[in-house]
């Protein structure tokens, strides 16, 4: 038996710790295993207890690349459990706020961790040095991202101005001048990028996923609707639970997750995109077009495009937001207290994000539940490997194991909020 | 002549959410220049290319709480001329210390089906506990401004200036009004290391103490202005148990309240 052995120790460019395992035995693959090593942190255990107005900024430290997902899952699952509503300004501040985090979530990933595998650079620093108006473009650009969560969240990691009820202080129409300018420059230079991307060559595999976003009628989601998945599935998120299950393998410090009577299932951009693209913005719809991309997509190497659209339309809808704003009276409703539990799903830049909150009457929470998209997406990852390794096995040991990490951050992973590294190892006998 | 080889930074992560190494690549004026200046010779999260130790310097972010981790940063101490710590979790043990006043057991029951595939230790401990730090850089997440002072100053052979005050000086120099004074919220500012600016009391809320204490500070005389101001054990005992919970001063305060 020809036995070969391949094994990358850390698996580079993505958020957290994990590796991968593939075993190939007589020239076949037998098995890939994405393995997460990342250690617990047991947010879960360690939120009971907490009063429902702590757990936002607790949450947000889950992940330092997305805090403001868990913020956002965290406060409407909040405000469903005490039954409160927010006031349409308001409502309104937190899309832009989460505009602020794809921009910046979504630059970070097309530039620094994804580009260069296209390109063929170990990373975007190395990259600069031939192409460093690309890295520059990059930078700016998430920088712009940054700039709207700068001044609406006070801060661009772990943002302190998000409250159960709104925010605690809310920005006035004239704070919003030079963050105008600096969007503006910022959309157009999304434009570039979705030229940029579509550009890279991508390998021509498609996979029959099924999809899992929130889903709004008018709007593309970022904080408010329904579940909703490509084989029918529409659901309030109060029905989460009992339409999908986490589960827990050997090989991961983070749950996966199945759709009962479906199986494994894939959320993100190309889920969000395929499920939601006709509510895009014109703008942002005929980036699209130009780029090549139809209504669907399941080509997940072509991620990077999707990513480079939705940049377009944050930057749009922030502006839009912007553009429509009126002060609120007061920055936040009240929030009194009550037994009860709340379900949200948003849409974090790398996928759905579901939290579930029981709370007694004083607010304090009793349990607590938080599915993370990459902890969702790791089965239909695992799938990924399975389904396009095959295909590279004769390559030699470094490119499979570079187009098996690529194939990894198709899904731009996010393991510390999974498990909370990625190595590979093949094992070829 | 060959020019002097570049210094050689490299950024190691343990149990953390990444927010701390992102502040290095959220200096997006400065990164190139950054790379200019160093090798950045180990820094998983942005490159796939590694350059061998020893290394000028090591930024450590994260904290202890597996056997795995233990033995892996002594490795990660050995390679480092100097090694400097960023953030909450790296230097007190992070939101994940909460575990230090529990069952571990019973935390893991709760979160995982199996927990006998899971393996972590009892706490979670600051850098410090394990090796000699150089320095330790606070906040959660720490500041970017400030990152970029340690760096420079530890390039250049001088001692950083990181001010050890008050979140209350920087309220002064901002020009907030008192969020304890005019009663609009409570605030850890008086115990709380600067660094961000101050700047939950800049919108309107009291400091959460995501900096950790500052030099000696009074938490006994905070505590008691709390609790006048209508504060329960409970709350009190939780406002020092948050992302700093493991430091010193605030686990001791913690400890003198809740019951």
């Amino acid at each position: 038996m020809a036995r070969r052995t391949i094994s990358v120790d850390v698996l580079a460019r993505v958020e957290g710790e994990g590796a991968l395992r593939l075993v190939i035995q007589d020239g076949k693959l037998r098995d890939a295993e994405l393995r997460i090593f990342e250690p617990p942190r047991f947010f879960e255990a360690f939120l009971r207890g907490r009063s429902c107005l702590e757990v936002p900024d607790i949450t947000a430290r889950i992940c330092g690349i997305c805090p403001v997902a868990y913020q956002m899952s965290s406060v409407h699952a909040m405000e469903d459990a005490l039954g409160i509503a927010i006031t349409p300004p308001i409502r309104a501040l937190r899309r832009l706020l989460y505009c602020g985090e794809w921009i910046e979530s979504h630059a970070l990933h097309m530039y620094m961790l994804h580009a260069p595998d296209f390109l063929g650079y170990d990373g975007a620093v190395e990259m600069a040095k031939d192409h460093p108006d690309i890295v520059r473009d990059g930078l700016a650009l998430k920088k712009a991202g940054n700039e709207i969560l700068h001044l609406l969240g006070g801060r661009e990691i772990h943002p302190i101005n998000v409250r159960v009820g709104g925010f605690y202080r809310v920005p006035t129409r004239r704070e919003f001048g030079t963050l105008r300018d600096a969007l503006e420059r910022g959309r157009e230079a999304s434009l570039g990028t979705v030229k940029l991307v579509a550009g890279f060559d991508f390998p021509d595999l498609e996979r029959d996923y099924e999809f899992v976003a929130v889903g709004h009628p008018d709007e593309y989601p970022f904080n408010e609707g329904h579940v909703v998945s490509n084989q029918g599935l529409d659901i309030p998120s109060q029905q989460y639970d009992a339409h999908f299950e986490e589960y827990h393998v050997r090989h991961s410090n983070a749950l996966h997750s199945r759709h009962l009577g479906h199986g494994a299932y894939l959320t993100g951009p190309l889920a969000r995109y395929s499920l939601n693209s006709s509510r895009l913005s014109p703008l942002a719809l005929e980036a699209a077009k130009q780029a090549g991309l139809g209504p669907t997509c399941n080509n997940p190497f072509r991620s990077i495009v999707i990513r480079a659209v939705e940049m377009v339309y944050a930057f749009d809808e922030a502006l839009r937001i912007i553009d429509a704003y009126d002060e609120p009276d007061r920055p936040f409703v009240d929030a009194p207290m009550r037994a009860g539990v709340g379900c949200a799903a948003t849409e974090a830049p790398r996928g759905m994000l579901y939290h579930r909150y029981r709370l007694d009457p004083q607010g304090s929470v009793l349990e607590a539940r938080i599915v993370p998209p990459t902890s969702q997406n790791q089965p239909s990852i695992e799938n990924d490997l399975r389904e396009f390794a095959p295909r590279w096995l004769d390559l030699p040991d470094d490119r499979l194991t570079h187009l098996c990490e690529q194939a990894i951050r198709n899904h731009d992973p996010c393991i510390s909020c999974a498990t909370h590294f990625l190595k590979l190892e093949t094992v070829r006998t | 002549m060959k020019p002097p080889a570049k210094p050689k930074l490299a950024v190691w992560k343990f149990a953390s959410c990444d927010g701390c190494q992102l502040s290095l690549l959220d200096c997006e004026d400065e990164l190139l220049a950054i790379a200019g200046a160093v090798d950045i010779a180990y820094f998983p999260e942005a490159t796939r290319g590694v350059m061998k130790g020893p290394y000028d310097v090591s930024l450590v972010e994260g904290s202890v709480t597996t056997p795995h981790d233990a033995e892996r940063l002594h490795a990660v101490r050995r390679q480092s001329r100097t090694l400097i710590t960023i953030g909450a979790c790296a230097t007190a043990g992070g939101i994940q210390a909460l575990r230090n006043f529990k069952d571990v057991r019973e935390f893991t029951a709760i979160v995982y089906a199996r927990p006998d595939y899971i393996d972590t230790l009892a706490t979670s401990t600051p850098i410090s506990a394990h090796v000699n730090v150089d320095f330790e850089l606070r906040g959660c997440p720490i500041n970017k401004h400030q990152l970029l002072e340690v760096l420079t100053a530890y390039l250049h052979r001088r001692k950083p200036n990181i001010p050890p005050h008050s979140v209350c000086m920087e309220c002064k120099q901002r020009g907030t009004v008192c969020v304890l004074v005019r009663g609009a919220a409570s605030c850890l500012g008086p115990v709380t290391h600067a660094g961000c600016g101050a700047l939950c009391p800049a919108y309107n809320r009291g400091c959460y103490g995501c900096f950790g204490p500052k030099e000696t500070p009074n938490t006994v005389s905070l505590a008691h202005q709390l609790r006048d101001a209508g504060m329960n054990e409970q709350a009190l005992q939780r406002v020092f148990r948050t992302f700093n919970a493991g430091a010193e001063a605030f686990r001791e305060e913690g400890d003198r309240h809740g019951t």
